[in-house]
């Protein structure tokens, strides 16, 4: 049942997120390429794969520790083109400025784009720019779209089509920092932290793993919703469950702080620079080895494997050795006082 | 109710500290608090620091853990 | 992380849990009356670790879903008034009202804040001297105090656009009238830090009269599995009194300088509990010399009286005579996306907890 009006948790990237698509969104645009919900479509023009995929930054504020808008709206699309097994090649911009935002700030995003892009290895090839009446919009809201060519060989990556119980599941590395350093920039009269925000292209690191081990079986990118958005999604109505190991998901300390004081789960804390992989447990060490080569992965680690058992969940052994489910939230966190 | 954590008091300035967990600084009000001490470690809740924590009893705490299991061990 | 993670330790855990496998013999029913505990009983998978023998049960120690549905359909009138700014903490933002939550009404362009602290709201009054702010105080002896020193300060400085309305509560008369009801446990997990505000003679009576061992425990899992360790020891040898587990932050006459803010800010009235009606002398109100402060009677409304939500049995899952998992309305009409009772709604609410950490 979706509510009469669209609120803020329907953006949140957890299960109103969900709900408003399947409800909404699929309802009306039904076809079989969306129908898969992958970070990136794969689409089949003249025999050849390509992947395409769009995102809008809104965030706010603008400028946190890390990185800004722009730096988000290169990577963001970067990486959903990467982790479906896309080389990244072109990204589209459309720019959507409040009236009144300084130049000075604008140049500093775009500056930031093109080195972000450059670094990529990706051309922005074409854009859009709109100026909006002060109080439209917050500052700035960029929208960016990718392409990237797909190889035959890798276009299950993003659905797990070939995931089999005792595969691996590997992240690469700490979880929740853009989240924690987000929720700094917004309050930081009233906390700080030196966290900073995790953003990152992902995409050289992700063909160093594609190049060393054939039997990647499912990439996907944990951003707003978080890690365990991504595990549930994974492990959602599948003859599989997801067995998670807390212990072993690498967490900075000042983030796990920041969680603890305000009742966070750093599993649903949002990211920007990391990338959930599950592989054959027989390549599981030197794709993690790929991983730590490189600036992106250096923490990276097992945290889990796939289950035969508990279908269609994910639970986590706790650090003492309990266990527990691990579930979507409705929509944000909340810091709470209980 | 009363999600609450240990944290220690890097600063003060006449009714507010600076407190810090695993390095993030939050704002704590010592209005609830007689004679806080930089260095000392406080429960946080809600922006004030509610209690102190007695060193002593912590360690104290662990010991017997520790010792019940020993004794536990000796018996069996 | 120093003082948390020691509490954490696997190996100590593995020795508690040997420890009550080995003592614990009877069918023993323990009961938390905080919602952190219940929260954190859950996060860290410890009824997977107990023997079965061993039940935890959940009681109404989770102040949102004690809360009456007409404080927030209080809140949400005053929300709608346009001179006024609600500053809420983040646990109520959700919780349905009869018609509408603080969440909806923020998306229709209600001026509504989540704040960190009642001081924040004093600062948000101070910054808009034109509206009326008004701070949600939910909470029991552990937010109280911060409630209290928040109008202490707005009235030392003169700020008298900030309100309070108040569903503060005290935890023991609760506990009280849980075995006056019938509920059948065998001893108390007592709230940890209600407990470093109080003191532990407030648990004294129960002890006493009902025979029921009371233990303060802290919320680490080496804090829960001994002090269900204690609870144990005291059930096998039938023994019932107040003991301290958590003792590096509890001491038996609490933070006297808490205490005193509490006695000069507020006075104690009955309340109504969700679940087991009204308590006599459970609930705070503001001491008349603070009225100006007090959102009841400075900007009186009227509003009608709530009506449950018809299978909704939230009250008897407060009560721990009843799982989550028995209400019909459970993972159907009722989930945490979209609540029909407060137990859901709140994030350490027994049917939330047990939706989240248990869906199989």
């Amino acid at each position: 049942m979706i509510s009469d009006k669209i609120l803020l948790n329907h953006g949140s990237g957890g299960k109103m997120t969900h709900e408003l698509i399947s409800s909404l969104f699929m309802k009306y645009f039904d076809n079989p390429v969306l129908r898969a919900q992958t970070d990136s479509a794969i689409l089949n023009i003249d025999s050849r794969l390509i992947a395409f995929t769009t995102d809008s930054y809104v965030v706010s504020p603008v400028f946190f520790p890390g990185g800004n808008i722009g730096k988000l709206a290169v990577c963001g699309t970067v990486n959903d083109l990467a982790v479906s097994g896309a080389k990244p090649l072109y990204l589209s911009c459309g720019f959507i400025i409040e009236e009144g935002l300084p130049f000075s700030e604008l140049e500093d995003i775009v500056k930031t784009m093109a080195a972000e892009a450059a670094s990529a290895g990706v051309l922005i090839v074409t854009g859009d720019t709109k100026v909006v009446n002060k109080g439209s919009c917050d500052k700035i809201f960029i929208n960016t779209a990718g392409i990237g060519r797909l190889d035959e060989n890798r276009k299950d990556i993003s659905t797990g089509k070939g995931i089999i119980p005792g595969d691996k599941i590997i992240v690469n590395g700490c979880v929740g920092n853009h989240g924690a350093a987000i929720l700094c920039a917004r309050n930081s009269v009233e906390y700080y932290s030196g966290i900073l925000s995790d953003c990152a292209s992902l995409n050289t690191m992700i063909e160093n793993v594609l190049q060393i081990s054939k039997k990647v079986k499912f990439m996907r990118d944990a951003t707003r919703g978080g890690l365990g958005t991504v595990l549930c999604e994974l492990a959602e109505k599948k003859e599989f469950g997801v067995d998670l190991t807390e212990s072993e998901i690498p967490l900075d300390e000042s983030v796990r702080g920041l969680c603890e004081i305000f009742g966070y789960d750093p599993l649903f804390m949002a990211n920007e620079g990391k990338v959930v992989i599950v592989v054959a447990s027989e390549d599981a060490a030197k794709v993690l080895e790929t991983l730590q080569a490189s600036e992106t992965g250096k923490d990276a680690a097992v945290i889990g494997e796939i289950s035969s058992t508990h279908q269609g969940l994910v639970v986590m052994i706790t650090g003492i050795g309990g266990s527990r489910l691990i579930d979507m939230p409705a929509g944000e966190q909340l810091p709470r006082i209980c | 109710m009363c999600l609450s954590i240990p944290a220690e008091i890097i600063s003060i300035e006449g009714d507010m500290a600076k407190v810090s967990i695993g390095g993030t600084i939050v704002n704590a009000c010592l209005q609830l608090l007689e004679n806080p001490k930089v260095g000392e470690y406080i429960l946080l809740h809600s922006g004030f620091a509610i209690e102190r924590l007695s060193q002593g009893e912590a360690a104290e705490t662990i010991k017997l853990i520790k010792e019940f299991e020993d004794f536990q061990d000796e018996i069996h | 992380m120093k003082y948390i993670d020691e509490y954490r330790d696997k190996t100590l855990t593995d020795q508690l849990i040997r420890s009550i496998r080995s003592l614990s013999v009877k069918d023993i029913v323990l009961m938390e009356v905080c919602g952190g505990h219940t929260m954190a009983i859950q996060k860290f998978g410890i009824p997977s670790l107990l023997p079965s023998n061993i039940r935890l049960v959940s009681g109404p120690g989770c102040p949102v879903c004690v809360t009456s549905r007409k404080f927030i359909d209080t809140a949400i009138s005053y929300c709608r008034m346009p001179d006024v700014i609600i500053t809420t903490f983040g646990d109520l933002i959700r919780v349905p009202g009869s018609s509408s939550s603080l969440e909806k009404e923020k998306s229709t362009g209600a001026d509504i804040r989540i704040v960190y602290s009642p001081l924040m709201a004093v600062e948000t009054a101070k910054q808009n001297p034109k509206k009326k702010v008004i701070f949600l105080g939910i909470g029991f002896e552990t937010t109280s105090p911060t409630s209290a020193i928040a109008i202490l300060n707005a009235h030392k400085a003169g700020i008298k656009n900030f309100f309070l309305l108040s569903s503060h509560k005290v935890m023991p008369p609760a506990m009280a009238a849980l075995i006056d009801e019938g509920v059948r446990i065998n001893g108390y997990i007592c709230p940890g830090h209600v407990s470093a505000i109080t003191g532990t003679g407030i648990y004294e009576p129960i002890a006493r009269k009902y025979h029921l061992g009371c233990v303060v425990s802290g919320f680490e899992p080496v804090d829960l599995l001994q002090t269900i360790l204690m609870l144990v020891q005291q059930f096998e040898s039938g023994e019932a009194k107040v003991e301290i587990q958590y003792n590096r932050f509890v001491k038996a006459q609490g933070n006297i300088t808490a205490q005193k803010a509490l006695q000069e800010v507020f006075l104690l009235r009955d309340d109504w509990w969700r679940g087991l009606g009204v308590i006599p002398q459970s609930g705070m109100m503001l001491q008349p010399k603070y009225n100006d402060h007090d959102a009841d009677t400075m900007i009186p409304v009227s509003v009608p009286e709530p009506v449950e939500p018809k299978g909704c049995i939230c009250g008897e899952i407060l009560k721990g005579l009843k799982y989550p998992k028995e209400c019909k309305l459970f993972g159907k009409a009722c989930t945490p996306a979209d609540p029909v009772g407060t137990c859901m709604v709140s994030s350490e609410g027994a049917c939330q907890a047990y939706y989240k950490y248990n869906k199989s």
